[in-house]
C-alpha cells in the first residue's frame, strides 16, 4: 500500500493540451474518486498513475518514489479497465493468477491466493470457464478478482461499473465500498457516475477541462460548492441556477423580485452573480407569505420515493424535489419559499463561489 | 408467399451448386486424366470417366522423372517464405497497429508502391541484382524473393487482425507485470492465431503456385520449382498430358494438407480480417 503524489502534472497529445497543472495528494489507504464530464480528462490521468501515458510535465511519486520513468510492470498497481480486459483464451484462475505466475510466485502461494480472492468475491465455481462463457457481471468480478489477487500497492479503477445494468451496478459498489473496507488499500477511482462517487468516496476530485475544479469529501461538495460547475455537477436532480444582481442584501433577478442572501454574505452592490438552490431545499408552502413566489406547475416527474416538479419560475425552468406526492398538479399554482440559508451564491464573471 | 420464398431458395441452391461445379470441373478433369492411360486419352474423347483407370503415369512421375525433386524443392521454398513472411509480418503488423512512429505513412505508402507494379516488370533488375550475389539458380534466392514480395501484403493482413485485438489486453497484462513483448507473446499472440494461420496459409499457396521469378531466376534441374518442373512435361513435339496431370494432383496434396490444419483457424481468420479490412 502506498501514497500517491500527482505535482503539477500536464498532459499534451499533439498540440491537444488535455490536463493542465494537476496537483493531488492521495494518503494511504485513501479512496479518491475522480468525476467530471465525459472527456475531462480522468481516464488521461488514471493511465498516467498506471504508466500507460507518458507525462508531459511535472511529477508522479508513487510511495515517495518517482515514476515518470517507471514501465507499468514495475509500479506495482492493478488496474480494473471499463471493458474488464479479460484474457480471452485463458481460465478464469489463470486470468486470475497471470500476475503472480508473471512474477514466478511459488505454484501453492498462487492457488491460495487465487483460492482466497475467489472467496471474496464469490467466483469459487467459476474458476474453470473462460470469460466468453461469464455474464457481464461475473465478468467484472474477474477483474477485480485479478486486481485484489496480488496485493498492489494501488488500485485503478476506470468507470468499472459501467457497462452493468443498475442493480448489478448498485450491488458491485456496495461490494467495491466493502472490499475496500476489508482490503484497505489505495484506491483511485474514475466515474462519471456521481452517486458513486458520492457513496464510495473518501475525497472526490471533481474535474472540467482538463482542470482539477475542487477536491473534498463527498459532503463538502455537495454543501459547499466552490464554483459553478462543481454545483453543476454534484447532486441529482441537478442545481438550479437564477442569475440576477446584489442589492441592499438581496438578490434582484431581472422581474424585480427578490431573494434574501445568505447571512454574512458580502457581495458589491450591483454585482452580477448567480444563485444556485438545489431542488431539495425548494421549500414549498401552503400559501403566499411574505418573500414567497408563486409559479405554474410545468411538470411532474414521480420517481416513487420523491417526486421532482417543474415550475416556470422567473423565466426559468426551476424543478423541486419533495416527498409530498400531493403537492402539485400540472397547470395549478405552486408557493415556494428560498430560504437564504440554503442558496449558494456564485460571481457569474469568475463562477467563484461567493461567500 | 412461402411458395415465393421455396422458388427463391431453389434457385439460390442451383446457383450456387453450379457455381460449385463451374469451380471444382478443372480439378475433376485434371483427376480425370492423370488416370486416363495414354492410349485411351484420344480416343475416348471427352468422356467422363474413362473405360479403363490406370496409375502409370503416378508411378512414372514418382519414379522416372525429377519430379520428386521439384515437390521437395518447393515444400522447402514455400514453407521457409510462409515461415518468414508469417513472422515478420507479424512484428511488423503489431508495430503499424499499435505504435505511432515517425515516417509512418511513408512506410505504409512505400509497402502499397511495392504492390501496384506488375510483377514482370522487376523480373531484369532483379536478375541483375541476384545474379552477383550468387543467388538466382538457387532456393535461398528464391526465398529471399518471395519474402520481399509478400512481406507488404500480409504486414496490412497481420494489422487488420491485431486492429481487431482491444488494446486494453495488452495494456492489462503491462500493468499485471509484462513487458510489452510478453504481453505480445503471451496474450495477444494467442488471440492472433486465425490471423496467423490465414497468413500462413495464403503465402505457402502464393509460393506454392509462384511461376514467373521461378522460370527466371531459376534454370538449374536440381532447383527448380514444381511449376516449372510442370513445364517439363511439355516436349518440342507433344504434352504429356496424363504425366503432366498427375503432376498437377500430386502437388496439390500438400497444399491440401497444409489447409487441412490450418482450416480450424482459417474460416474464424478470414472473416475476422473481412470485417475490419
Ligand atoms: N491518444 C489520444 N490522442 C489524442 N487525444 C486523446 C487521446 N486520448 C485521449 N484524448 C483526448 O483527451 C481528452 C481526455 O480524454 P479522457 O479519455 O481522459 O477523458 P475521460 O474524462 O476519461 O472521458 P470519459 O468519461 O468519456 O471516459 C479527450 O478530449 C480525448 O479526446
Ligand atoms: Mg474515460
Amino acid at each position: 500500500m502506498a501514497s500517491i503524489t500527482i505535482q503539477s502534472v500536464s498532459k499534451s497529445f499533439g498540440a491537444v493540451s488535455v490536463l493542465r497543472d494537476i496537483d493531488l495528494s492521495i494518503a494511504d489507504g485513501e479512496f479518491v474518486v475522480l468525476v467530471g464530464p465525459s472527456g475531462c480528462g480522468k481516464s488521461t490521468l488514471l493511465r498516467m498513475i498506471a504508466g500507460l501515458e507518458d507525462i508531459t510535465g511535472g511529477e508522479i511519486r508513487i510511495d515517495g518514489r518517482r515514476v515518470n520513468e517507471v514501465a507499468p510492470k514495475d509500479r506495482d498497481i492493478a488496474m480494473v479497465f471499463q471493458s474488464y480486459a479479460l484474457y480471452p483464451h485463458m481460465s478464469v484462475a489463470d486470468n486470475m493468477s497471470y500476475s503472480l505466475r508473471l512474477r514466478k510466485t511459488a505454484k501453492e502461494r498462487i492457488a491460495e491466493a487465487v483460492r482466497a480472492a475467489a472467496g471474496k468475491l464469490g467466483l469459487d465455481p467459476l474458476l474453470e470457464r473462460r470469460p466468453r462463457a461469464l455474464s457481464g457481471g461475473q465478468r467484472q468480478r474477474v477483474a477485480m478478482g485479478r486486481a485484489i489477487v496480488r496485493h498492489p500497492k494501488a488500485f485503478l479503477f476506470d468507470e468499472p461499473l459501467s457497462n452493468l445494468d443498475a442493480r448489478l451496478r448498485e450491488q458491485m459498489r456496495a461490494e467495491i465500498k466493502r472490499l475496500h473496507k476489508a482490503i484497505g488499500a489505495t484506491s483511485v477511482y474514475v466515474t462519471h457516475d456521481q452517486i458513486e462517487a458520492m457513496t464510495l468516496a473518501d475525497r472526490i476530485v471533481a474535474m472540467h477541462g482538463g482542470i482539477i475544479q475542487q477536491v473534498g469529501d463527498p459532503l463538502d461538495l455537495y454543501d459547499r460548492p466552490a464554483n459553478l460547475f462543481v454545483a453543476g455537477f454534484i447532486g441529482s436532480p441537478a442545481m438550479n441556477f437564477i442569475d440576477g444582481a446584489c442589492r441592499g442584501g438581496a438578490v434582484e433577478p431581472h422581474d424585480g423580485s427578490r431573494i434574501p442572501l445568505p447571512a454574512g454574505l458580502k457581495a458589491a452592490e450591483g454585482q452580477a452573480v448567480t444563485v444556485g438552490v438545489r431542488p431539495e431545499h425548494v421549500r414549498i408552502v401552503g400559501a403566499a407569505e411574505p418573500g414567497s413566489h408563486t409559479a405554474r406547475v410545468d411538470l411532474v416527474e414521480p420517481t416513487g420515493f420523491g417526486t421532482i416538479v417543474h415550475v416556470r419560475l422567473l423565466g426559468e425552468d426551476l424543478k423541486i424535489y419533495t416527498l409530498d406526492r400531493a403537492a402539485a398538479r400540472v397547470g395549478g399554482p405552486l408557493h415556494i419559499m428560498l430560504d437564504g440559508e440554503r442558496l449558494h451564491v456564485f460571481d457569474r464573471e469568475t463562477t467563484q463561489r461567493l461567500g | 408467399m412461402t411458395r415465393k420464398r421455396l422458388l427463391l431458395t431453389v434457385l439460390h441452391r442451383l446457383a450456387v451448386l453450379a457455381y460449385v461445379a463451374f469451380a471444382l470441373f478443372p480439378l475433376f478433369w485434371l483427376l480425370k486424366v492423370s488416370v486416363t492411360p495414354t492410349s485411351l486419352l484420344y480416343t475416348e474423347g471427352i468422356r467422363m470417366w474413362p473405360s479403363r483407370a490406370s496409375i502409370e503415369h503416378y508411378v512414372f512421375v514418382l519414379t522416372h522423372s525429377s519430379f520428386p525433386t521439384f515437390f521437395l524443392n518447393s515444400t522447402i521454398v514455400s514453407a521457409s517464405t510462409a515461415v518468414i513472411v508469417t513472422l515478420v509480418a507479424s512484428l511488423a503488423g503489431y508495430a503499424m497497429s499499435r505504435f505511432i512512429f515517425r515516417g509512418k505513412y511513408w512506410i505504409i505508402g512505400l509497402l502499397l508502391l511495392t504492390q501496384m507494379f506488375p510483377l514482370v516488370m522487376l523480373i531484369a533488375p532483379m536478375f541483375k541484382m541476384l545474379s552477383p550475389l550468387g543467388l538466382t539458380n538457387s532456393l535461398s534466392g528464391l526465398i529471399v524473393v518471395y519474402v520481399a514480395f509478400n512481406v507488404p501484403f500480409a504486414t496490412f493482413l497481420m494489422q487488420s487482425f491485431f486492429d481487431g485485438i482491444p488494446k486494453d489486453l495488452e495494456e492489462a497484462a503491462m500493468i499485471d507485470g509484462a513487458t510489452r513483448f510478453t504481453a505480445f507473446r503471451q496474450i495477444i499472440l494467442p488471440l492472433t492465431l486465425p490471423g496467423i494461420a490465414a497468413t500462413l496459409g495464403f503465402v505457402f499457396t502464393a509460393a506454392w503456385s509462384e511461376l514467373l521469378f521461378a522460370l527466371m531466376l531459376i534454370s538449374d534441374n536440381r532447383a527448380t520449382t514444381f511449376p516449372v518442373g510442370l513445364l517439363s512435361f511439355v516436349s518440342k513435339f507433344s504434352v504429356d498430358f496424363g504425366q503432366m496431370m498427375a503432376a498437377g494432383v500430386l502437388a496439390l496434396i500438400p497444399a491440401c494438407l497444409f489447409f487441412l490444419l490450418i482450416q480450424r483457424y482459417l474460416v474464424q481468420g478470414l472473416t475476422a480480417g473481412a470485417v475490419k479490412g
